[in-house]
């Protein structure tokens, strides 16, 4: 099936954590496992490389299963076709960097001296030529990062794994790294599976993301999709919005008890309801007039937040709202304060929780 | 700094550096390179160095692999399989002695064994000096191995499997490597303490000079004859244990 060279069910009991993701990968498609720490993405990365064996369900890789209990069907790790860059790189220390990169090859049965020709040409297309005789110790943390992305890919693996690939790099470096390994990450003809907690990495890498959750796949999509609809208040949090569960009758959405909010999409049933926090407007009193909801909150917290100021307020939904500093100084913002919050229907954005 | 902890303190180096330095002052240093080139000493020497040499080899090729499964294998009886490898290192040597003739004796368990079946006599060899010496030894090589795969993050060798070696491809190109510098450590440990030996070695191996008499053998008889004899050939052991010392300080003494 050429529209899913990576077909998987990750079912994997560690005690009283039950990891179950389902994940399909196209070839040349690279697919972001997106989760809070704890939520079982590297558990999901080590038992498709093969360095945890599953419990239940399975992973077929170009129609091979890989690892499937059921039947007892198991690939292990060194006969599998992936390669991995893990998260701290894990570069032979003893080993200079063409010998890192060359050594996926020898063991791929190349003779030496092709080994570091194929070695010398990924070293030279992560643009490390200058660095090849060189200790892993010696390199920066992002050229490392590089020689392990090589690494990985000198044995060209059906699917790549990349646990965290930024993680340990310092913020310019990231910024840098990202663009080169996104490059990298397109050119490859395989599948792609990268794990990552930062939305940033997820965003730029990947062309779908599955965000997975205490285990489980809680949302899925590409990533305007999921940006635009958050379905968890992680995957909100994530993408800096706002975000409601309640019940849709035309334009309200009951979101609380005491709280119905006027959205401008019509739907009806289990709907989500999100907006910017910057689509927050706080008053001193309660506004006349316009078609706004209003209700009275309390500051619970005021954070700077860029060149603004976010407040987190509690009330009958919690809600975060960014200010500018003046507006913060004029309305005296501090915790316990009441003000009144207000948000336009035309600022939200409501979409059923169905489906 | 009070005074009761200052003069044992005192007393203890005394106590320590007197007799090496006793060594010092009666050796007979005008006759030094005559006495240490006289047949007896050199083939002694010889002896004791191709022993403890052939000695660690043997402890590296079983010491490696038992320090891998006690550092990589999880199995019932691992805790007793560990303090079992270091009785040899509380063990009196001479009651090691006496079990190794107990087990590869002529009339022991194999001994008896391998006399009528291959023709082969291990005590008062030079083969039973190299086992009494690799039995006294083996426990300082699997010790320092055994701390240095524990101390190795066993992660590279997942990272070898992903490129597709094997697990013997991974424990020769990777998981040595790693463990090199330990790896080296225990060794000359385990040379040092083998050269040194003597209790195993006149119990199970004897004392015949060519053949079995190795230096601290060859220090004790002389002790007895020639004391001059005895000085010279303990300079030579404290050198090489200097030495040794010398060597690994980096290892040992980097508090200091």
């Amino acid at each position: 099936m050429s529209d899913r060279l990576l077909d998987a069910r990750l079912v994997v009991d560690r005690g009283v954590f039950r990891l179950d993701v389902p994940l399909r990968v196209a070839p040349g498609e690279v697919v972001a496992l997106l989760g809070p720490n704890g939520a079982g993405k590297t558990t999901a990365l080590r038992a498709l490389a093969g360095l945890h064996p599953l419990t239940d369900g399975h992973v077929t890789l170009d129609d091979v299963d890989l690892d499937r209990p059921a039947t007892g069907g198991w690939v292990p790790t060194e006969r599998r076709s992936i390669g991995v860059v893990f998260q701290d790189y894990l570069l032979f220390p003893h080993l200079s960097a063409l010998d890192n990169v060359a050594f996926g090859p020898r063991q791929h049965g190349v003779e030496r001296r092709a080994a570091r020709a194929t070695a010398r040409d990924w070293l030279g297309r992560v643009g490390l030529d200058a660095q090849a005789q060189r200790r892993p110790r010696q390199l920066s943390g992002g050229q490392a990062q590089r020689v392990a992305l090589a690494r990985a890919l000198a044995v060209a693996p059906s699917l790549l794994l990349l646990d965290e690939p930024l993680a340990a790099l310092d913020a310019r470096t990231r910024l840098d790294t990202r663009a080169e390994l996104h490059r990298h990450l397109s050119a490859h003809a395989g599948a792609t599976v990268l794990v990552t907690h930062d939305p940033l990495d997820a965003l730029a890498l990947a062309d779908r993301l599955v965000i997975v959750e205490g285990g489980r796949v809680v949302q899925e999509g590409d990533g305007p999709s999921v940006t635009a609809r958050p379905r968890t208040d992680y995957v909100a949090r994530l993408v800096g919005l706002n975000l409601y569960r309640g019940h849709a009758d035309g334009h309200g959405v009951r979101v609380s008890p005491e709280l119905t909010l006027t959205v401008a999409d019509r739907l009806d049933g289990e709907a989500f309801v999100a907006f910017r926090p910057a689509a927050v407007a706080l008053h001193p009193a309660r506004p006349e007039g316009s078609p706004r909801n209003t209700w009275a909150g309390t500051v619970a917290g005021v954070q700077r937040h860029g060149d603004n100021v976010r407040v987190q307020l509690d009330g009958p939904i919690g809600v975060a709202a960014d200010v500018t500093p003046a507006a913060a100084a004029q309305l005296r913002l501090i915790p316990g304060q009441r003000v009144w919050v207000a948000v336009k229907a035309t600022e939200t954005h409501a979409y059923p929780a169905t489906g | 700094m009070p005074a009761a902890l200052l003069i044992p303190a005192g007393l203890g180096l005394l106590f320590i550096v007197l007799p090496l330095a006793g060594l010092l002052i009666r050796a007979p240093w005008t006759t030094l390179p005559q006495r240490l080139t006289e047949p007896g000493a050199l083939t002694a020497l010889r002896l004791s160095v191709q022993t403890a040499t052939l000695a660690t080899a043997l402890c590296l090729l079983l010491g490696v692999p038992l320090a891998w499964v006690l550092a990589r294998v999880e199995f019932p009886g691992r805790r007793l399989v560990r303090a079992l490898v270091t009785v040899p290192l509380v063990l009196p040597p001479v009651v090691g002695g006496v079990a190794l003739l107990l087990v590869f004796g002529r009339r022991g368990l194999l001994g008896g064994w391998l006399d009528s079946t291959f023709g082969v006599t291990l005590p008062f060899t030079t083969t039973g000096v190299v086992l009494a010496e690799a039995f006294v030894a083996m426990p300082f090589l699997v010790i320092a191995v055994e701390g240095a795969l524990r101390a190795a993050d066993h992660r590279f060798e997942e990272a070898a499997a992903t490129l597709g070696a094997s697990r013997w491809t991974t424990f020769t190109h990777v998981t040595l490597p790693l463990v090199a510098p330990g790896l080296a450590a225990g060794a000359v440990l385990c040379w040092a303490r083998a050269l040194g030996e003597f209790g195993a070695t006149i119990t199970f191996a004897g004392n015949y000079p060519g053949r079995t008499q190795t230096m601290p053998l060859a220090v004790y008889l002389a002790l007895e004859t020639d004391l001059e004899s005895a000085i010279v050939l303990s300079l030579v052991l404290l050198v090489v244990s200097v030495g040794i010392l010398v060597a690994l300080r980096d290892r040992w003494m980097t508090t200091a």
